[in-house]
């Protein structure tokens, strides 16, 4: 085992997928000889060469819809958007041709494909290099979207989103890059199927479902308030979509009680697809209302630091959301 | 056989015929379709009659069946050039099980025939043209001898994802053929309300490749710049923007009605330019085409029309189930 970062998780696994398929190339902006903004390209232009890690003009949505096209051709592009708030441009492409191309072509054609893009705040980043985005594409058919919490899975999940037959959003917590660190197996290929999430802590006085940079902090709460005699399950769900209902359903018959915690925006952001789950397919298990701990209905988180903390949930708010469905 | 000098053109009297028939035949289909439509038997038709000569004269410089075609929905006369049948496009039409672009999932004319290398493309318009340019990428990483077309209408070309496709394969130097057939017309809004250039090729010079202006009307003549567009794509010399000058003789699609953005005596006077009879004097003047051989022509066209439609008519509809998929690769079935 190898104790590495979450981005060189992530760049590992980029390396032994274009190791392993000449199909596999990455294209993006400054993913060349800069290695990328946050370098997780690093070293993969120098290895792979300038066919292989591609630097696009400065245009998201030709990365993507480039990107299209080569896998029609049945090349696997690997499509880095810089920053996750930058896809918009790209949105018609996603959406409209990646995402419904095989249902469009009765199958005839399929679009492989992974589109990365670092997401979140918390990093000074502002309202355009901060904002998280899964939930457009978590409610698009064709599309699959994951997000890893670990250098483990941010390797394994990206080398099967390569895989996978079908364009994959892969959504990076930017400010876990570095921050958090993880044992990544050395000797065996490393491999995290799409679809299934991870029970990362086992309890039962209450669930708390959450992903990404908000994982990371869940866990921290959950820790902190087992000193105060609560038992937090937390679950990773890792992959948005398609959702493991199976994981989410058993933890909730268990523990009775369900908070989702994600800093996405509230209204029609993904807790409330995994509330909407629970209300329809759990309603005997619960013991409490579903809870629901995200960012503010503001348009994206603010800059100056102190607004930055009031936006961002962190471990102090989801210990106290714990306490106080623990209490209910 | 040789080629034909009279016409001045490096194309053979089979080619000059098979261009004839697939414009009679693209005409006939696309009329049959407005009166189904007009008798309330089907939904949707959106229309290229103005559009044949140019599409035949661009398909006839590709190597059919090894080149990669993205299209739009006015290229039925391409389409037909490129294998699909006057069948095949009756069962869209109607919506019928076993259409080949979609399964009749898409509204008809949204093409798409993998035997034949054409890309599934949807309505949001210049949504294909980085598709295109993505080909034209992978083409060049593989070093393939595979060229790609890709047509547009000259609206369509306001758009961002039609200059960042062919900005990409301009710095590439990709094997893409842009082609646009202008038919002055997006819906109702009229060219210099779309772009401030004289003419579309105008906007390659300010993105660093060759643009090209042609009559649209003139299959041979659009044939000619097509050759020499494909021919430099083939060898490396890069992408190339064709304007072909059209002309839409029908409202946008079965859901427009042209009279308040269009004068009647406008549409009657292009009738005079119609490609589908500019092409046929030529063959009768040169003498490829008989008076004979041209109601031959005419006759297998009505037939073949007639035996589409019986056909789609008695298709039976996909089965509802077929809604439910394929959303994902996975759930693909032979079917």
């Amino acid at each position: 085992m190898t104790e590495m970062t979450l981005i060189e998780g992530l760049r590992q696994g980029m390396d032994e997928e274009l190791e392993r398929d000449a199909r596999v190339f990455i294209v993006g902006e400054d993913v060349g000889p800069r290695g990328g903004v946050f370098r997780a390209t690093q070293g993969l232009y120098e290895k792979y060469g300038e066919d292989r890690v591609v630097d696009s003009p400065l245009a998201e949505l030709s990365i993507v819809g480039i990107g299209i096209g080569t896998a029609l051709y049945g090349m696997r592009p690997i499509c880095e958007i810089q920053f996750a708030d930058f896809i918009y441009p790209a949105f018609n492409q996603i959406v409209s041709e990646a995402a419904r191309m095989c249902y469009r072509s009765g199958g005839e054609w399929t679009v492989p494909m992974v589109i990365r893009a670092p997401y979140g705040g918390g990093i000074g980043g502002g309202l355009y290099h901060s904002q998280s985005i899964e939930a457009f594409f978590t409610h698009v058919p064709g599309l699959k979207v994951v997000v890893p919490s670990t250098p483990y899975d941010a390797k394994g999940l990206l080398k099967s989103a390569v895989r996978d037959p079908n364009p994959v959003i892969y959504l990076e917590p930017k400010k876990g890059y570095r921050l958090i660190r993880g044992e990544v197996p050395e000797d065996e290929e490393v491999l995290v199927p799409i679809g299934p999430a991870r029970l990362s802590r086992e309890g039962t006085d209450l669930s708390v479902f959450a992903y990404g940079m908000m994982h990371h902090y869940c866990l921290e709460a959950a820790e902190r308030v087992s000193q105060e005699g609560i038992d937090t399950e937390l679950v990773d769900l890792r992959t948005l979509k398609p959702v493991d209902r199976e994981t989410v359903l058993a933890s909730v018959a268990k523990t009775g009680k369900a908070l989702i915690v994600h800093e996405d925006n509230l209204t029609g952001g993904y807790g409330a697809e995994i509330a909407a789950i629970l209300a329809e397919e759990a309603f005997a298990d619960l013991d409490a209302p579903v809870r629901r701990l995200a960012g503010p209905d503001v348009p994206a988180m603010p800059y100056s630091h102190p607004l930055q903390d009031w936006f961002m949930p962190d471990a102090d708010r989801i210990a106290d959301a714990i306490r106080e469905l623990a209490a209910y | 056989m040789e080629a034909q000098e009279d016409l001045q053109v490096d194309l053979s009297t089979e080619s000059l015929l098979e261009m004839y028939w697939l414009i009679v035949l693209s005409r006939r289909l696309d009329e049959r379709t407005w009166v189904l439509h007009r008798q309330g038997k089907i939904a949707f038709h959106i229309s290229g009659i103005g559009h044949e000569a140019a599409q035949v004269g661009a398909a006839l410089a590709l190597r059919r069946g090894q080149d990669w075609v993205v299209p739009y929905y006015r290229d039925l006369a391409l389409m037909l050039a490129l294998g699909f049948t006057p069948k095949e496009f009756m069962l869209g039409v109607m919506g019928k099980k076993g259409e080949p672009s979609s399964g009749a999932r898409q509204m008809p004319s949204h093409w798409s025939l993998k035997r034949m290398n054409v890309v599934s493309h949807s309505s949001p318009v210049a949504t294909q043209a980085p598709h295109a340019s993505g080909i034209g990428f992978a083409i060049k990483m593989r070093g393939d001898d595979v060229v790609v077309l890709t047509s547009i209408g000259e609206g369509s070309t306001s758009q961002g994802e039609w200059y960042e496709a062919v900005n990409w394969a301009a710095v590439h130097q990709l094997p893409v053929v842009f082609m646009v057939e202008n038919n002055l017309y997006a819906i109702s809004v009229r060219q210099e309300r779309q772009m401030a250039v004289e003419h579309v090729a105008d906007k390659a010079a300010g993105l660093g490749l060759p643009g090209v202006t042609v009559d649209g009307l003139d299959a041979l003549a659009v044939h000619q710049v097509m050759t020499e567009a494909v021919d430099r794509a083939r060898s490396g010399g890069g992408p190339t923007v064709v304007e072909t000058m059209v002309q839409r003789m029908t409202p946008h699609s079965s859901d427009d009605d042209d009279r308040s953005y269009r004068t009647r005596e406008e549409l009657e006077a292009l009738k005079a330019q119609d490609p589908l009879d500019l092409h046929r004097d030529k063959l009768l003047a040169a003498g490829i085409l008989t008076e004979e051989a041209e109601r031959e022509v005419q006759a297998r066209a009505k037939r073949e029309v007639d035996e589409a439609v019986a056909f789609a008519t008695e298709a039976p509809y996909p089965d509802i189930s077929e809604a439910s998929y394929p959303v994902y690769a996975e759930d693909r079935r032979d079917d």
